[in-house]
């Protein structure tokens, strides 16, 4: 059955329009959890407030859960969903600017427009950055090319590459995230913000 | 007034969401993404987009002739702004608009610890966002497209790139905690 547009179920222009409303859902849920807020996102990095983390591994395991069970009920085929791929040295470099950008601006790129929809001048800031750094990406490319394209390894899936099947690292990750979510109670008991 | 009086001395509320029932729902958002269009949620990727149709728009013979824009016309057909994640967007900001109205937090304002100015503040998140516009570039996604998205369908590459994005932010906090604490 799913995906639905990759089966042809849905045409290409319901797809796009799906894919407003799930936008819909996507920001409003991320404002609800607080994610339209720099300073409570930030707050993962000193530990007054962990709500990133919370939500961030909660919402990854329940979609990741949610997709092993669609496969085996037979409701989508996990061959046609997109695994990204990777380029291991552009996944490390990039996810490391992306971390300085993070301590920096204290918004990441969807939290800033929902930081932006609610009023919040930062992040309307922090987008016009954004787009200077694209636009920085796109004009000076040549620089860039023989990184972004290194090390390319495919589509990979971790529990492949770990020699486990996809249930049992499931089961893996969410033991590590509860673990987590442990930790994350106890660190905003150690490190309180009042205010902020 | 004296009512109101009576409110602001109440025990604070956040006036958030529970964040483990928060994050349920983000993973059904996901899930759902998956279901309907075979791939996750995004939001650099419609950034990519706007910058690939303006500057067709407004120089399409430095376009045309540009590798970049090139191979992204390889790997996408159409109109740039004819895209999954640009439509997604425009929901993202729909929905972050009703969320914030809903709870009366609809308000025009830089948000920055009492320690710093509003213009430091507004400096550090234009440096920012050029740093994760940079990165979100080479990691083929940010923290909702590569990290989030990829951990979901288990993509090795996803999740080097999460690690990499919390470890960096990580390993700068201590210098830029004045802009926070």
């Amino acid at each position: 059955m799913g995906p639905l547009a990759v089966n042809d179920i849905i045409s290409s222009n319901t797809n796009f329009f799906l894919a407003f409303v799930i936008g819909i859902g996507f920001g409003f849920v991320l404002e609800q959890c607080g994610f339209s807020s720099s300073r409570k996102l930030a707050g993962l990095f000193y530990g007054y407030d962990m709500v990133v983390l919370k939500v961030f591994f909660t919402g990854g395991v329940t979609a990741m859960l949610g997709l092993l069970f669609f496969s085996l009920f037979g409701w989508v085929d996990l061959n046609l969903v997109y695994v990204n791929p990777t380029f291991l040295t552009s996944a490390i470099v990039g996810g490391l600017v992306m971390g300085f950008g993070f301590i920096m601006g204290g918004f990441c790129p969807g939290t800033s427009f929902c930081g932006a929809a609610i009023g919040k001048i930062d992040a309307m800031i922090f987008i016009v950055g954004l787009f200077i750094g694209v636009y920085f990406f796109a004009f000076g490319y040549p620089m860039f090319e023989t990184l972004y394209k290194s090390a390319n390894m495919g589509s990979p899936k971790i529990s492949t590459m770990l020699d486990l099947s996809d249930g049992v690292f499931a089961l893996i990750l969410v033991v590590v995230a509860l673990g987590m979510f442990y930790a994350a109670e106890w660190v905003e008991k150690k490190f309180p913000r009042e205010e902020y | 007034m004296k009512e109101k009086m009576e409110t602001t001395n109440q025990p604070k509320k956040s006036g958030y969401m529970n964040p483990y029932i928060g994050g349920v729902l983000l993973g059904l958002v996901l899930l759902a993404a998956n279901f309907v269009a075979g791939r996750g949620l995004g939001a650099s990727g419609a950034i990519k987009s706007v910058v690939v149709a303006t500057t067709q728009t407004v120089a399409p013979k430095y376009a045309a002739s540009t590798k970049y824009f090139k191979e992204y016309h390889e790997e996408h057909a159409g109109s740039p702004l004819k895209n999954w994640l640009v439509f997604q967007m425009l929901g993202v900001i729909a929905g972050g608009f009703a969320s914030g109205a809903l709870a009366g937090r609809l308000k025009f304002k830089v948000e920055h610890s009492p320690k710093i100015t509003s213009r430091r503040r507004l400096v550090f998140a234009l440096l920012g966002g050029i740093f994760f516009g940079v990165g979100s570039q080479l990691g083929r996604g940010c923290t909702s497209g590569s990290a989030l998205s990829g951990m979901a369908v288990l993509s090795f590459g996803g999740i080097i790139t999460m690690m990499a994005i919390f470890g960096g932010a990580y390993a700068l906090a201590y210098f830029f905690r004045k802009n926070w604490i």
